[in-house]
């Protein structure tokens, strides 16, 4: 793949979601909440601590073929609630989505509670977690009603 | 009103009415007199988690009200040891009772349940969360000593940590605009979360390792058991365990009417000496988790307590 070829990947894609304005350093948590790893098929570009003039600096992700869902970027409130999402049909913005963090985040992610009974994976009920304060962002879970640590709860993601 | 999962279930008058109706139903629940209120009712006894006093008068208060009792039995024996998920157990038993009583090992297990069932939920412990059935016979054991909750100076000693009754207490406690005083060796203070709560609800929290320096002006100290089955580590366990013995002769110097209470069972945290002085209060507390549970079966089933208690003869 040739350094020209890369470049153009960056800055422009054919079809896909656009998530733009992620705070510096945490591309890597979006795209983990995502889903999006090594067994995903479709081309992915990241750029990290890029120059933005609303937030100093600022990562993208590109991600080609593949029209992110509502909920799928709802999971996003939790790392990047000011991203700015855009579906690309064609070379252009074909939609602009919002993240929205509702009130609670359903089957998004699980407590991070040892003792919590969401922690038995057998039992089939959703994982829910109340959005107690936006910002800083505070969350507890509805069963145990422990307050969440937003470090470990990237490694909770269902 | 579903269930009773926490003491946020409850308004304070809805605290007060259910008291009120514990202590019209007391001569019910003696056995005094028979008032069959619940004929016909049948309450589920799920207790994951071993019990002894709160599964007792769960089933003596639906017995003294005419209702039935099935219990789950020993976990060991039931489904539950095959795998069965809390879910598929709820969903089971809602459909042979009317209202479930349960303890869990697990937090947040009473709420988990409420969602999945169509009955009510009394929540009689899960995990080191809450217990409101045990806060409802506190209150009512405090409002009979002292004829009132508000403005009352309350001690809680011991394990605070992992002792879910204290935790519920706390919470009913402050909306009664009582002053607390959590006192516990440093490993089991009052999880930061609580405090941190209790303080943004307007509450006045002292936190202490020293109990008996703080008994002087307190109108209710409430001891708790340094519980070993919450403790992974032996040695830790053995750091905490006998932390306070209250002995007669620390209580010199208490207020008249000051009383101790304990939601048992004990081990040394009260010595016996204490049983006889005018202060003991916890054999009482424990008679009134009939009473309280009483007024909380029928609450929740939607069933008055007559203003006036006239009960057949027995």
């Amino acid at each position: 793949m040739s350094n020209e070829h890369s470049m153009r990947r960056v800055t422009a894609i054919r079809n896909g979601t656009v998530i733009d304005h992620i705070p510096s350093g945490q591309a890597m948590r979006v795209l983990e909440m995502l889903g999006i790893g090594g067994a995903t098929a479709v081309p992915v570009s990241l750029v990290m601590n890029v120059p933005s003039k609303k937030m100093g600096s600022k990562d993208i992700i590109k991600v080609e073929d593949r029209e992110l869902t509502q909920s799928e970027l709802d999971r996003l409130a939790l790392v990047a609630p000011d991203a700015r999402v855009a579906i690309i049909r064609a070379y252009s913005v074909a939609e602009k989505l919002t993240i929205n963090l509702g009130d609670e985040l359903v089957n998004v992610v699980r407590c991070t509670f040892s003792n919590c009974i969401t922690t038995n994976l057998r039992e089939p009920q959703s994982h829910r977690l109340k959005v107690v304060q936006r910002d800083p962002l505070q969350l507890r879970c509805h069963y145990c009603g422990r307050p969440q640590n937003l470090d470990e709860l990237a490694k909770n993601v269902l | 009103m579903t269930g009773l999962i926490t003491m946020d279930d409850l308004t304070n008058e809805e605290i007060l009415s259910i008291l009120d109706d514990a202590e019209r139903l007391l001569p019910v629940a003696r056995g005094e007199m028979y008032l069959p209120l619940l004929q016909g009712r049948i309450l589920g006894n799920l207790f994951f988690e071993p019990s002894t006093r709160t599964r007792m008068s769960f089933e003596t208060a639906m017995k003294r009200l005419g209702g039935d009792v099935v219990n789950l039995g020993d976990v060991k024996t039931s489904s539950v040891v095959k795998g069965e998920t809390l879910f598929d157990t709820i969903q089971m038993v809602d459909g042979y009772t009317d209202i479930i009583a349960m303890r869990h090992p697990r937090q947040g297990a009473a709420q988990y349940a409420q969602d999945a069932a169509r009955v009510p939920i009394l929540n009689g412990g899960d995990g080191a969360g809450h217990h409101p059935t045990q806060t409802m016979l506190d209150l009512f054991t405090i409002k009979q000593a002292h004829g009132r909750l508000e403005g009352l100076k309350v001690v809680l000693a011991g394990d605070l940590r992992y002792g879910r009754t204290v935790h519920s207490l706390s919470h009913a406690l402050i909306r009664f605009g009582c002053e607390l005083i959590f006192a516990s060796p440093r490993l089991l203070n009052m999880p930061e979360e609580i405090v941190s709560d209790l303080r943004s609800q307007g509450a006045n929290v002292i936190e202490t390792e020293d109990l008996y320096g703080s008994m002087a002006d307190a109108d209710v100290i409430y001891m708790t058991r340094i519980q070993k089955e919450r403790f992974a580590d032996e040695d830790e366990y053995a750091r905490c365990a006998g932390a306070y013995k209250l002995h007669a002769r620390h209580l010199s110097d208490v207020k008249q009417d000051m009383i101790v209470m304990h939601p048992l069972p004990r081990v040394d945290e009260i010595d016996p000496s204490v049983d006889k002085t005018r202060h003991a209060r916890y054999f009482e507390q424990a008679f009134n988790g009939v009473v309280a549970r009483m007024a909380l079966l029928c609450r929740l089933l939607g069933v008055t307590v007559p203003a006036k208690i006239e009960g057949g003869a027995l």
